[in-house]
């Protein structure tokens, strides 16, 4: 029991800590307190499995963990080269690319931009994800299929985001650029594309979390020996639970860092609108 | 109704592009079968063959039509083979894990609008919670909850606990981010008015709070089960069921049944459609009981 008792101490420790953080304020504490917080669960998690002896087929204890990461660097990379770089990033791109041309296109004409926006409203509201086995029959089991897959379920949410962008320029900064006789490319970019970058950042960042989604879960409806989801769902069958821990933490890495990318790039673009200033 | 023309215009010529594609991506399998069978068909006969494929690459809109017909209508709801019967599986995993999510994110929301180091410390990782890729927990779900026995002891299936919570892991964060900001968004002077009351925190929070956050909070609503839609058919896919939507979708890929596959996702899309109408009139509802004029 003694370690449960270890681990309930650094934890009460850490809210102690983060509690004197609070009163405290600024900007360290911005940044320690969700550190020390995850710290914490960690402890309690290896804790709560020492003390009651957990079985690792169950709940392997971080420690274990940290070592399966250790010794299968290499198969995950691997995986994480398969799932992430080839089957989200590739339909994650080639999808906000379409998208965002569509959205363009479709703006040119009020008549298609208001007959396709509550249909693309509503699409992005459906289980796309359901579109994984029929895009692995037409695309075979490598990762064409995934990439097809996060393109259709990233293309609604950004293009979206990307006509409703496109509507933010007002009237005075439209007819400012009329006076200057723009043309309309030009008045497209320099205005209205910076203008609606704000809302399409929005819809890149809820589609980078789809994407990641959609890669595992068309990898459920068949994929080569290799791939993040593939793996998880072999290992449970194996019983290697520290492996697929293992692979969960680098998924979650993987995700959290392509989130973090965009949103990086968002603050680069956008720094001049109001939720970036004064911070 | 401005909009009606529009949108059923562009319906129409997705249906027509649906059409086309669909003759362009079966015409090889047809032209093959052909060959094989030694038959000259005619450009006609082509397209009509194409149209009525029993294992098509493309399904055209009237198969998929009257697949769901024959799963929808024609099936007894208590049959296995109707869509009713699986729909209704994954509605209970969906409102299940919803109302789970709704209440969780509503509780976290009130702990960080009121305690600031809840709000330091568990914010960033709500956020952090939405990027981590839950299908690649689902199986993981599925282990803990089977070996917990957690189903049992509440009386439910293991299947759906499983399923819950990976859907109320999808659906409580729209709510919480809304309800964060709805709870917030009363002005100060609205806030010093009901101190000049010397109203206490309960009055405060239950007649002022609470109350304009209800906006944001059904605007959050739709987003949420939506997700939880997703959460309920993805965790159907790795956790062995057989039973429910996604379940469906997975044995008809498995087994080379294009046509259910498609009539599986367009029950789904009905179904997220039925779920979404209906949150829509809840809230015209809770407006008009709030005093709203419409």
């Amino acid at each position: 029991m003694s370690a449960l008792w270890i681990a309930l101490a650094v934890c009460l420790l850490g809210w102690g800590l983060n509690l004197w953080l609070a009163a405290r304020g600024g900007r360290a504490a911005r940044v320690a307190a969700p550190v020390i917080f995850g710290l914490g669960l960690l402890a309690l998690w290896e804790g709560v499995v020492r003390a009651f002896a957990v079985p690792e087929v169950i709940l392997p204890p971080p420690s274990s963990v940290a070592v399966a990461i250790g010794a299968n660097l290499g198969l995950i990379w691997s995986d994480f080269v398969q799932t992430i770089l080839k089957g989200a990033v590739t339909g994650w791109a080639l999808g906000c690319a379409a998208a965002a041309v569509v959205a363009v296109l479709v703006d040119r004409s009020p008549f298609l931009s208001r007959g396709l926006l509550p249909i693309g409203n509503f699409v992005a509201a459906l289980p796309i994800v359901g579109v994984a086995p029929i895009m692995v029959m037409w695309f075979g089991f490598g990762w064409q299929s995934k990439a097809a897959v996060v393109f259709a379920m990233v293309f609604f949410p950004v293009l979206v985001n990307t006509v409703a962008g496109l509507a933010t320029a007002d009237r005075m900064q439209r007819d400012l650029m009329r006076t200057w006789s723009a043309s309309y490319w030009q008045s497209l970019f320099g205005l209205r594309l910076p203008a609606a970058m704000p809302f399409v950042f929005n819809g890149l960042k809820i589609a980078t979390t789809l994407a990641v989604i959609g890669a595992i879960v068309a990898e459920y409806f068949g994929s080569p020996t290799r791939g993040m989801g593939f793996r998880i769902s072999t290992a449970v069958g194996a019983l290697q639970l520290p492996l697929v821990w293992a692979e969960i933490a680098a998924a979650a890495l993987a995700g959290t860092l392509f989130y973090g990318i965009v949103s990086f790039a968002e603050r680069r673009v956008t720094f001049w609108h109001a939720s970036h200033r004064g911070r | 109704m401005k909009t009606a023309g529009p949108v059923l215009s562009v319906l129409l010529v997705i249906l027509g592009i649906w059409y086309a594609a669909t003759v362009f991506m079966n015409a090889p399998q047809v032209r093959d079968a052909a060959r094989r069978g030694n038959v000259e068909l005619t450009l006609g006969q082509t397209i009509a063959a194409t149209m009525s494929e029993k294992r098509p690459m493309l399904a055209a809109p009237h198969q998929v039509a009257a697949e769901l017909w024959k799963g929808i209508v024609s099936e007894k709801i208590t049959s296995k083979r109707s869509l009713v019967y699986h729909a209704l599986i994954t509605l209970q995993a969906t409102m299940t894990g919803f109302g789970l999510g709704v209440v969780i994110g509503v509780l976290l929301a009130v702990g960080i609008v009121y305690f600031r180091v809840i709000d330091l410390s568990v914010m960033p990782w709500a956020i952090i919670s939405q990027t981590i890729p839950i299908v690649a927990l689902a199986p993981m779900i599925v282990v803990l909850s089977n070996s917990l026995g957690l189903g049992d002891r509440l009386g439910v299936e293991n299947r759906l606990v499983s399923k819950t919570l990976i859907a109320a892991y999808l659906s409580f964060f729209p709510v919480l981010v809304s309800m964060v900001k709805g709870l917030r968004s009363p002005d100060p002077m609205q806030l010093d008015l009901l101190r000049t009351y010397s109203a206490s925190g309960a009055q405060e929070f239950l007649k002022l709070r609470l109350p304009s956050s209800l906006p944001f909070f059904f605007a959050s609503l739709k987003v949420s089960i939506a997700a939880a839609l997703v959460g309920a058919i993805v965790g159907e896919l790795p956790t062995g069921a057989v039973e429910g939507l996604g379940a469906r979708m997975l044995v008809a890929s498995q087994f080379g049944q294009p046509l259910l596959m498609w009539a599986s996702l367009f029950a789904a899309t009905l179904l997220a459609g039925v779920l979404i109408v209906a949150l829509g009139v809840v809230q015209r509802l809770a407006d008009r009981m709030m005093g709203a004029r419409a």
